[in-house]
């Protein structure tokens, strides 16, 4: 009976990458019941560690072997070297997220935690290939729905079983309108596929449509949810706080890539015919994210909340990058989230060490003098920072620099000055987090009870290769962004 | 890359690559600071020889080597020595740098495997930014100066240095995040951000957007809010290298790349850029002459000496040019050393502030033998090297305007006020409160930084030619006149 069921021809290694960390969670969900308690988190983090490193080695090969971009799987996913790129950078967080992940204080459900960073993984790179309004929308909730529940896994936390409320409330409404954005599309054009789409748009006269129109707004709020843009990111600080600080790192870098790279891939393909009218809309998301982020982050005391307000911004620099609508921009985009992801899950495993000496929460006082007592994540949070504000010698300072141009070859002048503005404002709170490592008065200084340096090796290798591909991107941007330049030319930019 | 430049490579790469040798490589505390000395001192012998290589009679840019970094936006490393003026600046920096160096390891700064690092790192990105020859290059090196900077005023300052640093950053990142939005449109039109095959552009607003960055980082009135409080809050050694070299920087900026890249904003915006000049130059001096303290006093009389400065560039002739240049060096050794004395008299009195201070010079003979001969040589005594600088300054700027020459020789009289009023409240009248019978005169190593420098100033007094002579090449100054006129 089965054999009578037309079954489309699977590419496997296009859709490799996010076998195998469903692979992965499978095992850890074995582990969960079948190894005992003692050996439970070491065998379930190197299974996921496991699991990431199989899905970097096979998307490294998905991005070698897809010169050409192709729909596979009855067109349900793109193999492309866009798809590719952004596994490669998700893979790489989340190897990286199992490292800070190594010493969080689990109470239970050790192996649960690494399922769902698997799961939350994988559905983030399915998304970022996703071809159409399906599977993005499948994409979406997969990796969203582990999300929600990682942020809520520690259970006997208020602040924790709040923010995965939060979260989810707020997601999936998120998520809701992007559905009916969706739904709103497929009425107008009578397609799912994103070529389908653009094809049904041009044949059908359809740009002045309302319907789609609509649609394609709800779809950009609907994303705007994902990638924490102003007006949509009322969730992101308190999210950002309460999850456990292992969780926020993982999350505010990877999702940021899948998200925005969906954004880029959707916009070029399936709306290429509507791009004057998203590029204005996407220019307005980014500067409002870039207003509400820097000065929001600017009266922030505590450095979870400070760094969600910096995510929040750093999705407006990003939105320049899509809303150039240009080739350059597409590459600054990359390149940027590249640096992004970097900086972002390296100063929150900072934070989380820092946390997790000190016993509480993690604010610009108890930060005093952490600098000089712990030379390297001191000196890591202090990159990170250099990195975020845009100054040389890191990645960040060259992201800014091709985001800035993409807007300024679209002729887009005053979104380049609104972002130098940003910058401007971002330093102070940046160098206040400085400040707070190096420069307080002796007697402010709150050095941590015990004196020793908690031994979290892993911890330590995870944002040692943070900051070096944080300063490394900024001496190799040419191999970066020859990376970014092969994957933007999937998209007909 | 071309193999005949490596000098200037050599230059950037000593003291950056000195920095992370402290910082990453495990050595004994004692070892730090002779480390980073010797490297301070290597990288002086580097200069030396880029002295002896380079042609001043072909002027132009040698020493240059380049590299590719990113060719989807034509932007490469490329460094060398562009003109002699290039070449003194670097030679201003590595000798300023390595006294100040010296001084910290004389004080025994604490935490000094991240203070040596931070000088040595500020050695190298300034003698980048006086050698690049591609627009982002130079902003990156620009930028890279700000780090050092504001974690060393920030972490070895004085009582109010979190308001100096915060002041002192907001001002300069402003103006810098202004230039770069300016080196984007450059960059992007021209198709190239390279400042040799780049042509010029008859843009005000570029003009405007490099010539902002210059003029807060000089200061040029009205932009000095920052520097009262960075010059007194900095040690005494970040704040010589502050007012002798990272200063100079500014004025470079507009020979380099203002003259050369935009002579319609040049054109358009003289008048103005004199006229603000001018007025800081009284100004900086009457503040000078009212400050309550021995910092105040060099502070402000720096930025009435950045005026006088960007008075002879904005004359573009060969004469107001070639002596900017040479009182860029006067400046820079001049404020150099005093501050040093300066940080050695708050040492020995624990306050600067003028009221406290007195009767220096009794039992004393070396300190107030080194102020003194400084003092004379800052208020441009005839036939010292900065009586040379400003002469040609105020002969080069009488063309554009015998008013400009005026207001100059005033601020002659001026600086003879400031610099004997604070002479004689350090040195003389009697004994003030803070100063104590057991106070020391200058010790030998002390004498060991700060003589070599003075050494110098005397050796350009004798010889002024010596710079001003090999700042440009023959008739580069007339092609800056000359590209105005054709923008006209």
């Amino acid at each position: 009976m089965i054999a009578s069921i037309p079954r489309p021809p699977v590419d496997w290694l296009a859709i490799s990458p996010w076998l195998a960390l469903l692979a992965a969670a499978g095992v850890c969900l074995l582990v969960a019941v079948l190894v005992p308690e003692r050996t439970r988190k070491a065998v379930a983090a190197s299974v996921t560690a496991g699991g990431f490193v199989a899905a970097f080695v096979f998307a490294a090969l998905l991005y070698d072997r897809s010169g050409t971009g192709q729909g596979v799987v009855a067109d349900a996913v793109r193999r492309d070297r866009l798809a590719a790129l952004a596994a490669i950078i998700i893979a790489g967080a989340g190897l990286v997220a199992v490292t800070v992940s190594w010493s969080e204080r689990h109470r239970g459900h050790v192996a649960e935690y690494y399922v769902l960073l698997c799961t939350a993984g994988g559905g983030m790179i399915f998304l970022a290939s996703a071809n159409n309004l399906m599977t993005m929308f499948l994409g979406l909730e997969w990796f969203s729905i582990s999300l929600y529940i990682l942020c809520a896994i520690d259970a006997e936390k208020e602040r924790s079983l709040e923010a995965g409320l939060k979260y989810l409330i707020v997601g999936g409404f998120g998520s809701a309108v992007l559905l009916f954005g969706s739904a709103l599309v497929y009425g107008a054009t009578k397609e799912l596929s994103f070529d389908g789409i653009a094809a049904s748009i041009s044949s059908n006269d359809l740009v002045h449509d309302s319907l789609l129109v609509t649609g394609l707004a709800m779809i950009l709020v609907g994303l705007g949810f994902k990638v924490s843009a102003a007006p949509f990111h009322m969730w992101t600080p308190d999210v950002y706080e309460g999850a456990p600080t292992s969780v926020t790192a993982f999350m505010s870098a990877a999702t940021k890539v899948a998200a925005l790279v969906l954004m880029l891939r959707i916009l070029n393909t399936a709306f290429a015919a509507e791009a004057h009218l998203w590029t204005v809309a996407v220019a307005v998301i980014a500067v409002a994210s870039l207003a509400v982020g820097n000065l929001a982050a600017l009266v922030q005391k505590n450095l979870k909340r400070l760094l969600a307000y910096s995510s929040i911004s750093h999705a407006g620099f990003m939105l320049i990058a899509i809303a150039a609508n240009n080739a350059l921009g597409g590459r600054a985009l990359l390149y940027y989230l590249m640096v992004y992801a970097a900086m972002s899950i390296g100063a929150f495993a900072v934070v989380a060490a820092r946390e997790r000496e000190l016993g509480q929460d993690v604010t610009l006082d108890n930060l005093a003098g952490m600098g000089w007592e712990r030379p390297l994540l001191g000196a890591a949070m202090w990159t990170f920072m250099l990195g975020f504000a845009g100054l040389p010698p890191t990645g960040g300072f060259l992201g800014k620099f091709y985001v800035f141009s993409a807007a300024y070859e679209t002729g887009w002048l005053w979104l380049v000055l609104v972002g130098i503005a940003a910058t401007a404002v971002s330093l102070y709170y940046y160098l206040a987090v400085i400040r707070a490592l190096y420069m307080r008065p002796t007697a402010e200084l709150q050095f941590a009870a015990g004196g020793q340096p908690p031994r979290d090796l892993l911890l330590q290798i995870g944002v040692v290769a943070c900051v070096a591909v944080t300063i490394g991107s900024f001496f190799g941007v040419q191999p970066l962004v020859d990376l970014a330049q092969k994957a933007v030319a999937s998209l007909p930019l | 890359m071309n193999a005949h430049g490596w000098i200037t490579t050599t230059l950037i790469l000593v003291p950056l690559g000195g920095a992370l040798l402290i910082w990453l490589i495990p050595m004994p505390r004692v070892w730090i600071a002779p480390t980073a000395l010797l490297i301070s001192l290597f990288e002086i012998a580097f200069w030396i020889e880029a002295v002896a290589r380079f042609d001043f009679d072909k002027g132009g840019l040698q020493e240059s080597s380049q590299l590719t970094w990113f060719t989807d936006l034509g932007v490469s490393y490329h460094v060398g020595m562009f003109e002699g003026y290039t070449l003194w600046l670097v030679g201003l920096t590595t000798v300023v740098t390595a006294a100040s160096v010296a001084y910290g390891v004389w004080v025994g700064r604490d935490r000094p495997r991240a203070y040596y690092g931070l000088m040595l790192f500020l050695t190298g990105a300034i003698v980048g930014v006086f050698t690049a020859q591609d627009l982002l290059l130079f902003y990156v090196f620009w930028e890279a100066m700000l780090i050092p900077l504001y974690v060393l005023i920030g972490a070895w300052g004085g009582p109010r240095r979190l308001q100096a640093t915060i002041t002192f950053v907001v001002y300069t990142m402003v103006g810098s995040l202004v230039m770069l939005a300016a080196v984007i449109v450059y960059g992007l039109q021209q198709g190239t951000f390279s400042m040799i095959t780049g042509g010029t552009s008859s843009s005000d607003w570029l003009f405007l957007g490099f010539a902002i960055a210059f003029i807060v980082k000089a200061p040029i009135f009205p932009f000095h809010g920052w520097l009262p409080d960075a010059y007194r809050e900095s040690p005494a050694e970040v704040s010589a290298v502050l007012s002798g070299v990272v200063s100079k920087v500014a004025a470079f900026g507009f020979l380099r790349i203002c003259f050369s890249l935009f002579p319609v904003g040049v054109h358009d915006f003289r008048t103005p850029l004199l006229v603000l000049a001018a007025i800081g130059l009284v100004y900086g001096s009457l503040l000078a002459f009212r400050a309550p303290d021995i910092r105040g006093v060099i502070a402000y009389s720096s930025m009435a000496q950045m005026g006088l400065i960007t008075l002879g560039l904005f004359a573009t002739n060969d004469l107001g040019v070639d002596g900017a240049v040479l009182q860029m060096v006067n400046h820079g050794l001049i404020s150099a050393i005093l501050f040093l004395l300066a940080g050695g008299i708050e040492r020995r009195a624990a306050t600067g502030q003028f009221d406290r201070l007195g009767g220096f010079a009794r039992g004393r003979p070396a300190l107030a033998t080194m102020l003194m001969a400084t003092g004379v040589i800052a208020l441009a005594v005839p036939g010292s090297t900065a009586f040379a600088g400003e002469f040609a300054i105020l002969a080069g700027v009488f063309q554009q305007g015998w008013g400009y020459a005026v207001v100059g020789a005033i601020a002659i009289v001026l600086a003879a006020m400031y610099v004997l009023r604070m002479i004689s409240a350090v040195l003389h009248e009697k004994a003030g409160p803070a100063v104590s019978e057991a106070a020391l005169d200058l010790r030998h190593a002390e004498l060991a930084i700060v003589v070599p420098l003075l050494a110098l100033l005397l050796f350009l007094s004798a010889w002024p030619a010596a710079i001003s002579d090999r700042a440009t090449s023959a008739g580069a100054a007339a092609g800056y006149a000359q590209a105005e006129e054709a923008a006209k």
